[in-house]
């Protein structure tokens, strides 16, 4: 593997976070229990699709095959897809989504604070602009988690419940393989494994402060995004965003 | 906050939102919103009403705390502006340095 064919898996690893991400919380699009709720999860929805974007417009290119953002989006299978397990559980109700968004935003602030750092012009305007949004995102979903874990009987318990169901998710957020070694090398991305307990420390506070007790999974963690392996529930995901664009590929709006 | 975090559907009090566009010049009312106590109230005033680049800055008020006059007060109050022109200050020239008068 070459510098440009690392950085291409690692746009598209990034790309597919924010994709399923926002494709999932686009879900909550009139659902949610309250317009202001609404109106919020939908603005973060949309950041991430912008991120997307971004990041598979950049990966078609660095790849040189002529893909557009779209094609990445709309035409690759489950098993090419490398975003994240975490974000393709399913959105259940308004606290598993908030904690979800909680678990990730916290990574995704100490990632990208780290990714500012970064040789690579693209990685470090990307970072840049998007750290602004993560912060605003991150802000947010603490404050429900606070608000919630440490609100009423029933909020507590249904944030317990969220926080035991997706726990086993966030191990792999901190894997890496052949194609980190390569770009860490270029100094081009962070390593994982020193954000790590930056995150760990942080979780823990908030979590403390809801008084959510972190569920012992007795060293279990899922794995298997960074090969394209993914839950049953990316399948499904892909089903209804690809569908469209996949019975009429030359439909432009 | 004191005790005023709920009101009889749920959704938490209710919370008038003032949006000022530019550094500089007044807040202008910009509607309402729920929320729980004046933190969530700014959050959500800024998902609601500046996600067009509406503001540089926000206040919110609970709604309750608000006094407004009312209809019966209107001739009182506002009829014996009327006939006052010479309360308006249309005889100076403003200096073209002044923005927003």
């Amino acid at each position: 593997m070459n510098k440009e064919e690392a950085l291409f898996k690692y746009l598209i690893r990034l790309g597919d976070n924010a994709l399923i991400l926002g494709q999932r919380l686009g879900e909550w699009c009139g659902h949610a229990h309250q317009l202001e709720s609404d109106i919020a999860l939908t603005n973060v929805a949309l950041d991430n699709v912008g991120q997307a974007r971004m990041l598979l417009t950049k990966a078609g290119e660095i790849e040189g095959k002529e893909r557009t953002e779209d094609d990445l989006a709309f035409h690759r299978n489950e098993f090419e897809f490398r975003n994240n397990l975490l974000l393709e559980q399913p959105n259940g109700d308004f606290g598993q989504t908030i904690m979800r968004q909680f678990l990730f935003d916290v990574f995704q602030f100490h990632f990208l604070n780290e990714l500012k750092k970064s040789k690579n012009d693209f990685l470090q305007s990307f970072a840049v602009k998007s750290l602004k949004e993560v912060s605003y995102h991150r802000g947010l979903s603490s404050d429900w988690v606070i608000r919630l874990g440490d609100g009423t009987d029933k909020s507590h318990n249904k944030m317990q419940n969220a926080l035991d169901a997706l726990w086993e998710y966030t191990g792999e957020l901190f894997e890496m393989n052949e194609v980190d070694e390569l770009l860490i090398k270029e100094d081009m991305v962070p390593d994982l494994s020193e954000l790590k307990p930056k995150w760990e420390e942080e979780v823990k506070a908030i979590l403390n402060e809801a008084t959510l007790t972190i569920p012992d999974t007795k060293g279990y963690m899922a794995t298997g995004s960074r090969d394209g392996h993914h839950t049953e529930h990316l399948g499904y995901i892909l089903a209804e965003m690809q569908y469209l664009p996949r019975m009429m590929p030359d439909a432009k709006w | 906050m004191t005790d005023q975090t709920e009101n009889q559907d749920g959704q938490g009090l209710l919370w008038e939102v003032f949006v000022q566009s530019k550094p500089g010049i007044p807040h202008k009312h910009a509607g309402s919103v729920h929320a729980h106590d004046a933190e969530m109230a700014l959050k959500a005033a800024r998902d609601v009403y500046t996600r067009r680049r509406e503001g540089t800055s926000i206040w919110v008020v609970p709604s309750n705390m608000i006094s407004a006059t009312t209809e019966a007060d209107a001739e009182s109050f506002f009829d014996p502006a009327d006939d006052k022109a010479y309360r308006h200050p249309t005889f100076y020239t403003i200096p073209d340095g002044v923005k927003y008068l």
